[in-house]
This record gives C-alpha cells, sequence and structure tokens, in this order.
C-alpha cells in the first residue's frame, strides 16, 4: 500500500521514541492494542506542576501508520493541558497523515493511547492528593 | 454438530467430507447450469464452514455472532496491561532473535505463544460452554486473535529465514 509522504517521515524518522519511568508520579502511561491488526502502542506523558505536558515517549509495535500516528501525537500533545490533548480526535490524526480507510483504526489507537495515559496520570495523582489529605 | 466450543475434530472432519462429497460440482456435471450454480455456492459455503469451526479463534467468534455477540476487534483496544506488556515483550524478543538469525529462540518463542493460545482455549471452553460468560469471551477472543497475528508474524519469519 501507498503511504502518504507525512506517514513515511514519521515511520522513517519516528520522533519521541522511548520510555518514561512509569513509577514517576508526574508519568502517566497509556497502554493500548488492537486485536483485529495485533499493533500495541505504548505512551507515555510527563506533566509540570502547571498540568502542562512536558515531555512525551511513545514505543510501537505495528504498522507504520500506527507508528507514523504515535509519533505524531507525541508532537501535538507536548506543551498542551490534559484537557487540550483530551479533545485530540483520530479524525484529526487521520486527515493530517491523509490515512485511507482501512488505517483509521491505527488513529483510533493514538487517540485511545491519549486517552488511557491521561487517566492513568489522573489516577495517580488522585490517589496522591487522597494521600495528602489524609495526611 | 452441537454448537459448542468444545470441538470433536474427528466429528467435524466426517461432517465436512460428508458434506462436502454430496455438494460437489462434480456430481452436478449433468445437471442444469441452475443446479450446478447452486452446487458451488454450497461446495464454497461447505468449506468456509469447516474453516470457521476449525480454527479456535474463529469457532469462538462465531459462536458469540450467533448469541448477538459483537467481539469488536475493531475498536476495542483496552487490553489488559499485562497482556499488552507481554505481547511487547514478545515483539520484542522476536525482533532481536529475527535480526540475530537465531531461528532456535524464533521457535522457542513460538511455543510460548501456543502454549498460551491453548490455555485461553481451554478457558474458552468453560467460559463459552458452561458459563455462557459472552463478554468475558469476548475479551478472550481479542487476545487470541492477538496472539494469532503473532504467531503467524513469527511463523512468515522462520520460514524466510529457511529459505535463505
Amino acid at each position: 500500500m501507498a503511504y502518504s509522504d507525512k506517514v513515511l517521515d514519521h515511520y522513517e524518522n519516528p520522533r519521541n521514541v522511548g520510555s518514561l519511568d512509569k513509577n514517576d508520579p508526574s508519568v502517566g502511561t497509556g497502554m493500548v492494542g488492537a486485536p483485529a491488526c495485533g499493533d500495541v502502542m505504548k505512551l507515555q506523558i510527563k506533566v509540570n506542576e502547571q498540568g502542562i505536558i512536558e515531555d512525551a515517549k511513545f514505543k510501537t509495535y505495528g504498522c507504520g501508520s500506527a507508528i507514523a500516528s504515535s509519533s505524531l501525537v507525541t508532537e501535538w500533545i507536548k506543551g498542551k493541558s490534559l484537557d487540550q490533548v483530551m479533545e485530540i480526535k483520530n479524525s484529526d490524526i487521520a486527515e493530517e497523515l491523509a490515512l485511507p480507510p482501512v488505517k483509521i483504526h491505527c488513529s483510533v489507537l493514538a487517540e485511545d493511547a491519549i486517552r488511557a495515559a491521561v487517566a492513568d496520570l489522573k489516577a495517580k495523582q488522585g490517589t496522591k492528593d487522597e494521600h495528602e489529605q489524609a495526611a | 454438530m452441537p454448537a459448542q466450543f468444545a470441538l470433536d475434530m474427528a466429528l467435524l472432519d466426517q461432517h465436512y467430507r460428508k458434506l462436502q462429497a454430496e455438494v460437489h460440482p462434480d456430481r452436478f456435471a449433468a445437471a442444469s447450469p441452475g443446479e450446478r450454480m447452486q452446487s458451488m455456492q454450497w461446495a464454497t459455503q461447505a468449506n468456509e464452514a469447516y474453516r470457521t469451526l476449525k480454527h479456535p479463534t474463529t469457532r469462538a467468534r462465531y459462536l458469540l455472532a450467533l448469541h448477538g455477540v459483537d467481539t469488536e476487534e475493531e475498536n476495542n483496544t483496552a487490553m489488559p496491561a499485562d497482556f499488552l506488556m507481554l505481547q511487547m515483550e514478545w515483539r520484542e524478543t522476536v525482533e532481536e532473535a529475527y535480526d540475530e538469525r537465531n531461528i532456535a529462540a524464533l521457535d522457542a518463542s513460538l511455543k510460548q505463544m501456543r502454549e498460551q493460545a491453548q490455555a485461553l482455549e481451554q478457558k474458552l471452553v468453560a467460559i463459552l460452554d458452561q458459563q455462557q460468560a459472552w463478554q468475558e469471551a469476548a475479551g478472550i477472543v481479542r487476545k487470541l486473535s492477538f496472539i494469532d497475528k503473532i504467531r503467524a508474524d513469527v511463523e512468515h519469519k522462520i520460514s524466510k529465514l529457511e529459505d535463505e
């Protein structure tokens, strides 16, 4: 299948590949997978005290579109607040990368990964707040 | 055939051969074009049914569909974290072994995957045939779907290395 130039660019030069410390309280980890294609995606975000995402890393096993989708979102979410990144839709990703219909699920995976990472971070910080209140 | 996950493979083979013999297009060589067309369709359907029932993942998916349950393999991405971690580890191991052209290591991974799949299939017997816990079964089908994909990929890699 012919990939768009943008997909090829992210695929050949993926941005922000790697891992953050998942035990760091300011790091949220989102792990998602697509059963239909067997792709696995891990997206991690690190927020500063103002709640802004200052770093993002990903690791994806899957096709070029899945890698490009996760690479693109790490670029998009840096410097944004948690509320802002929750507004990113899979259709935005698919449009930016000119994904064909059969590859739309790769962008769904990336959107779900953002949501999972934010949910993980909120769960972590929520429990931290409770501890502080209890103390 | 009973509509259940636990399968008597010999019985399935027996039914399939009988059905195939009945609808085989060769038997309709002298029949009208309409009947010949019909027999072709039946033969295709019999093949499809056999393939669906023979493979555990497609059999489970089909049984769930009979109960109106969609396995959501296209859009349900929320797999258990430990399962996804294992998938990542498998991918890493397989990638390394392939780069090192280590067929023995690939075979070992394949064996691990087969064992995992078999354990899940065992679980499906209880969950589908006894407990009829459809949603839980759909989750297992999604896992099996992952394992099927990576197994096919490893098998492909092994045969590529063997051909070189």
